[in-house]
């Protein structure tokens, strides 16, 4: 446990050293914000009143919340332990003590942490300063939404990792890898929220592991779950976060009897 | 000294691109699965499009077909951008790897051979979403076809690759200062074209005078979708469509500036 903790403060600090980068990645998701707020906002008014849901404060709080989330949840993926795994490297990743999949994912959740503070939140309240937004509203939606985003980033890990393990089969993971992505970007509630979505897409999403990488917490934080209803929000994400990261540990031991690495 | 001729001149790059694109077809299976990536790029910007007219009627002041239409021609023209000058998002990664002094060696300008350093054929599946698109709305939507409507069209999709190509430009020269800055650019260049897809009446004032002036691309598809469906907008008159060209030629004013200051302030990766 001690182990992965300094897991995580070293993936922190590793990502703490590009500030610039953090700034950059603030300014793309405010102009980001900026846009989606516009055409939400627009829609609701044609509209007239809320749509699936989500009054115009809500709206808004969805759209800040999904951009500052947007860099602390890994949606895009990542490519480092495919690579590993291509050039052989992997190997050094197995003979550690500690199980790689919880050494990435104890790194990825100091990324997480880092981008959160100084990418995310000032994204955040730079949308709460200029547009009327919703906060959450109660103490119960603060607590449960922090542990809703705690398993939002570990769910999109173990969905990544799965991917990029799925290297020591394939030659090229690339064409996966995109439709990941596309099919992820769309279904989790970055563009549009989930409720708006027409019956048949709202159906697939809701079975489909994505939602619960970033709908859910916005929803909770935005105030549009909350009661009994955070409950079976956070359930679903902890039923995806245990099962990928189970299926994770399985693909890792079958590849790790697959694997060959030449030299000495 | 011999005359040289035109045709000769751009020889190298015809040479180039030819390489470039026999390179990429050579992994066909790789590229059959980039082709069908950016196909799904553009068919889940669509659905966004899609999904918001399925809650609404009317947004921004265009309905289903009329906002195709502004999507398909900001696309078309994103697309056929990315695809000739896209990849001059890697010079960040050139520039640490300090391979930029390569390119600065050999007989050709620097921005020349970076735009022909890639063609990205790949994109042409998001193209080929953004061509249907526009032939189902310009099938279905209610215009006067005459032969200013076809030259409209011609020209803003010209005109809006041209404006898309001045950003990337823009942005790479900015690049030569940002390095672990590079997504900033992204604000304009992306963020640019999510902006060039919308009714620009979504935006409140500042926004769309900075989408118009700024960073113009306002230009792009709205104002010429709006100027080919004569619909009503007090702030885009039809005949503003008409110049689209000269809002290519600012951007590509300050796009030539900023690479010109990129260029002259690098200083070489040394040794």
């Amino acid at each position: 446990m001690k182990t992965f903790w300094l897991l995580v403060r070293a993936g922190f600090r590793r990502h703490s050293t590009y500030r610039l980068a953090l700034l950059a990645g603030m300014t793309t998701n405010s102009v980001f914000g900026f846009i989606r707020a516009s055409i939400l906002l627009a829609a609701l008014a044609s509209a007239g009143t809320a749509i699936g849901g989500y009054d115009a404060p809500t709206t808004i709080a969805f759209v800040w919340w999904g951009q500052a989330l947007l860099g602390t949840v890994n949606l895009w993926g990542f490519a480092e332990v495919k690579d590993r795994v291509r050039t052989g490297d992997i190997a050094v990743d197995f003979l550690r003590p500690v199980n790689p999949q919880m050494a990435y994912l104890a790194g990825d959740l100091g990324r997480a942490g880092i981008n959160l503070v100084g990418r995310g939140l000032p994204a955040l309240l730079l949308g709460a300063l200029l547009f009327d937004m919703a906060w959450p509203p109660s103490a119960v939606s603060w607590a449960s939404g922090a542990v809703s985003v705690l398993l939002a980033v570990v769910v999109a890990f173990a969905g990544n990792f799965v991917i990029n393990l799925l290297a020591f089969w394939l030659v090229e993971i690339r064409g996966i890898t995109l439709l990941w992505m596309i099919t992820g970007g769309l279904l989790c509630g970055l563009y549009l929220p989930v409720p708006w979505f027409p019956d048949w897409l709202r159906t697939i999403a809701n079975w489909s592991p994505f939602p619960s990488m970033l709908q859910n917490p916005i929803d909770i934080l935005a105030g549009r779950v909350v009661g009994v209803d955070i409950v079976s929000a956070v359930g679903v994400q902890v039923f995806w976060a245990a099962s990928l990261l189970v299926l994770g540990q399985v693909v890792l031991r079958a590849g790790r009897r697959r694997l060959e690495v030449q030299g000495g | 000294m011999a005359e040289v001729t035109l045709s000769q001149r751009l020889r190298p790059y015809r040479v180039l691109l030819a390489s470039r694109a026999r390179a990429q077809m050579q992994y066909r299976a790789s590229f059959v699965t980039d082709i069908l990536g950016t196909v799904g790029v553009g068919l889940a910007e669509f659905a966004e499009v899609w999904v918001i007219f399925h809650n609404v009627d009317v947004l921004g002041g265009l309905d289903f077909t009329a906002a195709l239409l502004v999507f398909a021609l900001s696309n078309l023209a994103f697309s056929l951008a990315d695809m000739f000058v896209g990849h001059l998002d890697q010079l960040p990664r050139y520039i640490r790897a300090g391979q930029v002094d390569a390119f600065y060696v050999r007989p050709l300008p620097l921005l020349a051979q970076l735009m022909t350093s890639d063609l990205s054929l790949r994109r042409v599946g998001r193209l080929s979403v953004a061509l249907v698109a526009l032939t189902v709305a310009l099938t279905t939507a209610d215009i006067t076809w005459s032969a200013e409507t076809v030259a409209l069209i011609v020209l803003s999709v010209v005109s809006g690759t041209a404006i898309f190509s001045a950003l990337f430009t823009a942005a790479g020269g900015l690049q030569f200062f940002l390095v672990d800055g590079a997504e900033f650019t992204n604000a304009f260049t992306y963020g640019g074209s999510y902006a060039a897809q919308q009714s620009q009446q979504v935006f409140p004032d500042p926004l769309r005078i900075f989408w118009t002036f700024v960073v113009p691309t306002a230009f792009v598809a709205y104002i010429p979708a709006v100027a080919i469906l004569d619909i009503e907008d007090p702030l885009a008159p039809t005949w503003l469509a008409w110049l689209t060209p000269l809002a290519a030629l600012l951007a590509w004013g300050i796009a030539a500036a900023c690479w010109r200051l990129g260029t002259r302030h690098y200083q070489g990766a040394g040794g």
